[in-house]
């Protein structure tokens, strides 16, 4: 018989030690039987897949051959995996089971076109109806993962007998390919219904597994029908513990749903959850635990999950050990009371073998940790700290943080650790988060700003990151020179200046002159500390130095007086980087200078964003493009011979829908608004094939709005089907002054009737008019998002004279969040240092909010409200801005709302 | 599909963090790079660790691995973050089980490879497509090594009574064909 001669013979028919050859050639070297594989002659020794008298075993070397390539990362090429595919589909000829089986695996791997699929649909089939339960299960698999939908029609018949088969594996083996195939093929696989109820029955545990786990997917969308299944299968057995656990994500899903639509404290089925923590398998009792603690349940349901999990703590298998700390470290993260009686148990893990289990621990006592507990938690996590990963000693550091924020009296034992942490070995990550932790404290906890600011002071002494010390540097001069002693920090400062490299010299120079500004007793020692720096080597270093002599010492005058040197100087930057950006990209370069106050200082809120899990995708940023729709509305506004002349934009706000949708013509406005004008663009669409609208106005009513007079209105000569247009009207109003009104608003057009086959429009069309909604020009339209970025700062900063203080009752509220997010919305302010979130379960809350008022003024609002009684909230606001009257229009503002 | 517990992978590693055989479920590791860039990672995270009998666990990524050594073979089970750990656990015992029983109980890297064909037969028969089809390990062996004694199934080595079942059921096959 004819057999290739190229490699891979050898062996010859004595295969006892199939590959053993290479071994007496490489003795010193690794053994492996695939030594010096290659591609190209393995897929010449495939070729004897194609001789009539086939040699099963060295048929299954060769497979085994080609999927090691496969398995290494090896990749066949078009070409190449088609000869394979035509090779494999001859070993249907041969009767042994092993070689068989080889098959089945070599035609999953190599995921064949639908045109061969059909090749070896014949042969799978008849495996399919064979009497070896083996051939049965697989050629079920391999066929179902190969086919598509036209196919699988022709086999739906075989499948639904295979899932009630007698047999596990092959009932097993259909069910498990229903899975799959009910994502592109549901409605054939809904047909399978009947066999599939009868699978949930089954005996079998695992058919009872895959039975369960498809049927859900065939009724997901039912809700009805899943609660009756798990009604059913509750009271039922159900025997396999994987089974059982499906079952329990089930039913806390239908516990979920019916209990937003009661809204009663019963929760169905919680009795079957709750005696699954007696179940003999422990993954059915980890399950179990681990929904109702993800339900709302009381406390005294919570318990028994509770008492489990701690059991679970002492567990010998660091896998269930690791299971119970990681539940436990959620649920503290809501309710740290329910997890202190574990606290001895997860002390103890602390010291656990595995790393992550005792990081877990340690971040639940932090959470749960009381104020008399926290300097012994403190002082065993520096015994810890030096032997784990720098991703763990982030979460540890985090954890700390926000103990301290919880706890400020203990604000020096844990500044001292962050310090310690500071000074050992670590990546850039892990200290910039040590970083970042400290100046927070710093920024939230008075008393910890000293000590905070030396322990940075320290640090930067000795800190190879460039980015931590230019950032600590900049922070320095924020905070240093309000400190009882600035002078002690100059040391640390001027050190920089001789010993870093540029970027660092360049800020130590800023902040130098920043106290130099703002210490009066300072200043002539600064003055000499800064010429030495003239000479430096580096140009961006002298300039700066050069800049700030110059204006600190009065050579140059910027502005009027001393204060506004300062503002120039160190002011808070107020226009947002990427409008600036923005507009520096679009200028060009002409006789006139750039002029920054063109630019538009509105920043859109940015949808919150939850912190996601790492690992999945982070959400698009949705950042650039709301700026550039400042710019481009401003940009075709002007473009308008009528706006031209009305200066700058100061704002335009979200399109307000005023039709709603799906109905003839959809309008929606956007309201332009100008130092002394407002105009609104209504953008209308017609959404009906057969018309044409021609002489499209806006006809406005304001007499509700008497500030305001229509000054223009530009309407819209033709509007075909399905291509939107704009209709503007312009009103002029007293010059700064936030009006308000509100305007009604009626479309009139002339309708032309439209023969779609030919698009032609009749010659005479008919005058018609249309009903659109109300609009309304509040407050809010007046103020822009503009955030601040240390508040506490700025608010010093403002004169307290403006300040203007009053106590609101808002009366019954949903909720504390609701009332916030409520004036939120009235004041259309942007809030700051993410203060807009109400932790849950809060009883009062300060939110921060910062703007610009027309006319560029200033606003900064501080708001504290508290819950008194059942729902019932109170809010104390307190107002500063450059302009004490709008200081009081703001006030006016939430009286109104 | 989010409600049914899944496989990511299952990896079979050697002491220097090669490959053996791999099997990828899912598509969170797209390309042979990135595969190989996880493979690697896991591997390094889990290089202090002193896995023995019991099975140990590490988190990272947003992935959950559980993994154990034997000899200089390193076994893992990849999850997704919000899986149940235990059932994790059973399919990284469930392969490891059926492994020893293939390989009758000389577990290492060189028997291994020597016997790749039943341990990506094992692979198979363990998760299909991210879904746990068996987790007891001698159930797994005896599906991957029925094949040798399937293959030479006569009416000879069978009783009486199941030749008779096993006609009975070609004829009802035949009928309803």
């Amino acid at each position: 018989m004819p057999r290739s001669l190229v490699g891979g013979d050898l062996a010859g028919p004595e295969m006892a030690q199939p590959y053993m050859k290479k071994e007496d050639d490489d003795g010193e070297v690794e053994y492996s039987p695939f030594f010096g594989i290659e591609k190209g002659a393995v897929l010449q020794e495939a070729r004897a897949f194609h001789n009539p008298q086939l040699d099963a075993r060295r048929c299954s070397q060769v497979i085994t051959k080609l999927l090691y390539l496969l398995n290494q990362g090896e990749t066949f090429t078009k070409v190449e995996a088609t000869e394979v595919f035509f090779a494999v589909t001859k070993l249907f000829q041969s009767s042994d089971a092993g070689l068989r089986r080889l098959v089945y695996l070599m035609i999953k791997e190599l995921s064949p076109s639908s045109d061969e699929v059909i090749i070896v649909t014949s042969s799978l089939m008849k495996d399919m109806n064979s009497k070896t339960d083996m051939y049965r299960a697989n050629a079920i698999r391999v066929l179902c993962r190969i086919i598509d939908g036209t196919l699988l029609t022709q086999i739906e018949r075989y499948l639904k007998q295979a899932i009630v088969d007698k047999n596990p594996v092959v009932a097993s083996a259909a069910l498990v390919s229903g899975i799959h195939l009910v994502q592109a093929n549901p409605e054939i696989v809904k047909r399978w219904s009947n066999e599939v109820q009868e699978a949930v029955q089954s005996r079998a545990a695992l058919v009872q597994f895959h039975g369960l786990a498809l049927l859900h997917q065939i009724k997901q969308n039912d809700r009805l029908a899943i609660s009756k299944l798990v009604s059913s299968l509750t009271r039922g057995s159900v025997r396999s513990p994987l089974a059982q656990c499906l079952l329990i994500r089930y039913t806390s899903q239908v516990i979920r749903e019916s209990s937003m639509n009661t809204q009663n404290g019963d929760l169905p089925f919680f009795d079957f959850l709750e005696s699954c923590l007696r179940h003999k398998a422990e993954m059915v009792i980890l399950e179990a635990a681990r929904k109702i603690t993800e339900l709302d349940v009381t406390s005294r349901q919570l318990a028994p999950a509770i008492t489990v999990l701690q059991l679970f703590l002492s567990s010998s298998k660091p896998v269930l050990r690791f299971a119970a700390v990681r539940t436990l470290n959620k649920v503290a993260m809501t309710r740290p009371l329910a997890v202190t009686n574990c606290n001895v148990d997860l002390e103890s893990l602390m010291s656990d073998q595995n790393r992550s289990i005792a990081t877990l621990a340690i971040t639940t006592l932090l959470k749960t940790g009381n104020e008399s507990s926290v300097d012994r938690l403190v002082k065993q996590i520096t015994s810890f700290m030096s032997d784990i990963a720098d991703e763990f000693k982030i979460v540890v550091v985090e954890a700390i943080r926000s103990l301290c924020l919880k706890f400020p009296l203990k604000h020096r034992s844990m500044l001292n650790f962050l310090s310690n942490s500071l000074r050992e070995e670590g990546a850039f990550e892990y200290k910039k988060a040590i970083v970042d932790s400290i100046v927070t404290l710093i920024s939230e906890i008075p008393d910890a700003k000293e000590i905070g600011l030396l322990h940075l002071c320290e640090f930067i002494e000795d800190c190879e990151f460039t980015y931590l010390s230019s950032q600590i540097l900049h922070f320095l001069g924020n905070e240093g020179p309000r400190t009882s002693d600035p002078s002690k920090y100059i040391r640390y400062i001027y050190n920089r200046v001789i010993l870093e490299n540029a970027t660092v010299r360049a800020s130590a120079v800023s902040t130098l002159a920043k106290f130099g500004a703002l210490v009066d007793t300072l200043k002539p020692q600064i003055f000499v500390l800064l010429r030495r720096c003239l000479f430096d080597t580096e140009d961006e270093v002298r300039d700066r130095a050069t800049l700030y002599l110059q204006t600190l010492g009065g050579e140059i005058a910027v502005g009027n007086n001393e204060k506004d040197v300062k503002d120039f100087l160190f002011g808070s930057f107020d226009v947002p980087l990427a409008n600036l950006e923005a507009s520096l990209k679009t200028y060009d370069p002409s006789e006139e200078p750039f002029d920054i106050s063109l630019v538009s200082r509105e920043i859109k809120s940015q949808p919150l964003q939850e912190k996601k899990a790492p690992g999945k995708k982070p959400p698009a940023a949705a950042a650039p493009a709301p700026v550039s729709a400042v710019n481009s509305y401003q940009k075709m506004l002007s473009s308008i011979p009528e706006f031209s002349g009305f200066g700058r934009l100061f704002k335009s706000s979200e399109p307000v829908e005023l039709t709603e949708a799906g109905i003839e013509y959809a309008v929606n406005v956007v309201k332009h608004i100008y130092d002394s004008y407002v105009v609104l663009q209504y953008t209308c669409a017609n959404t009906i094939e057969q018309q044409l609208l021609e002489d499209v106005t806006v006809h406005v009513d304001a007499s509700d709005a008497e500030e305001f007079s229509e000054i223009c209105s530009k309407p819209l000569t033709s509007l075909p089907y399905n291509s939107p247009g704009h209709i503007f009207v312009a009103f002029k109003k007293p010059e700064r002054v936030s009006a308000i009104g509100k305007f009604s608003n009626v479309l009139k057009f002339i309708v032309k009737e439209v023969d779609t086959s030919t698009g032609e429009a009749d010659e005479d069309g008919v005058e018609d008019e249309y009903e659109i909604e109300d609009l309304e020009i509040v407050s809010a339209d007046y103020m822009l998002r503009v955030a601040v970025s240390n508040f506490r700062n700025a608010w010093e900063n403002m004169d307290p004279e403006s300040e203007r203080v009053d106590e609101y009752g808002l009366g019954v509220r949903e909720s504390l969040a609701e009332a916030v997010s409520a004036v939120i919305n009235i004041l259309g302010m942007q809030p700051c240092e993410g203060t807009e979130v109400v932790p849950r379960n809060a009883r009062s809350h300060t939110c921060l909010l910062s703007g610009v008022f027309i006319s560029d003024v200033k606003v900064l609002v501080r708001l504290s409200f508290g819950l008194s009684g059942p729902n019932e909230v109170a809010m104390k606001l307190a107002v500063r801005s450059d302009d004490p009257e709008v200081s009081d229009k703001i006030h006016e503002i939430v009286a109104s709302g | 599909m989010e409600t049914c517990p899944s496989v990511k992978n299952i990896l079979l590693l050697d002491s220097e963090g090669k490959r053996v055989a791999v099997k990828y479920y899912s598509d969170d590791w797209p390309t042979l790079s990135a595969k190989l860039a996880f493979e690697k990672s896991v591997f390094a995270k889990t290089q202090k660790a002193n896995a023995g009998t019991e099975a140990e666990i590490v988190m990272f990524d947003g992935q959950i691995v559980v993994y154990k050594f034997i000899q200089d073979l390193h076994f893992f089970v990849t999850g997704g973050e919000d899986d149940n750990e235990l059932i994790l656990a059973s399919v990284l015992q469930g392969f490891s089980d059926a492994v020893d029983q293939l390989l009758r109980n000389i577990v290492d890297k060189r028997t291994a490879l020597e016997n790749l064909d039943l341990i990506l037969l094992c692979l198979d028969e363990i998760v299909d497509g991210g879904i746990v089809l068996e987790t007891e390990g001698s159930v797994i062996a005896e599906k991957v090594s029925a094949h040798g004694m399937e293959g030479g199934t006569s009416i000879a080595e069978q009783t009486l009574v199941q030749a008779l079942t096993t006609a009975r059921e070609h004829l009802a096959k035949s009928l309803l064909m």
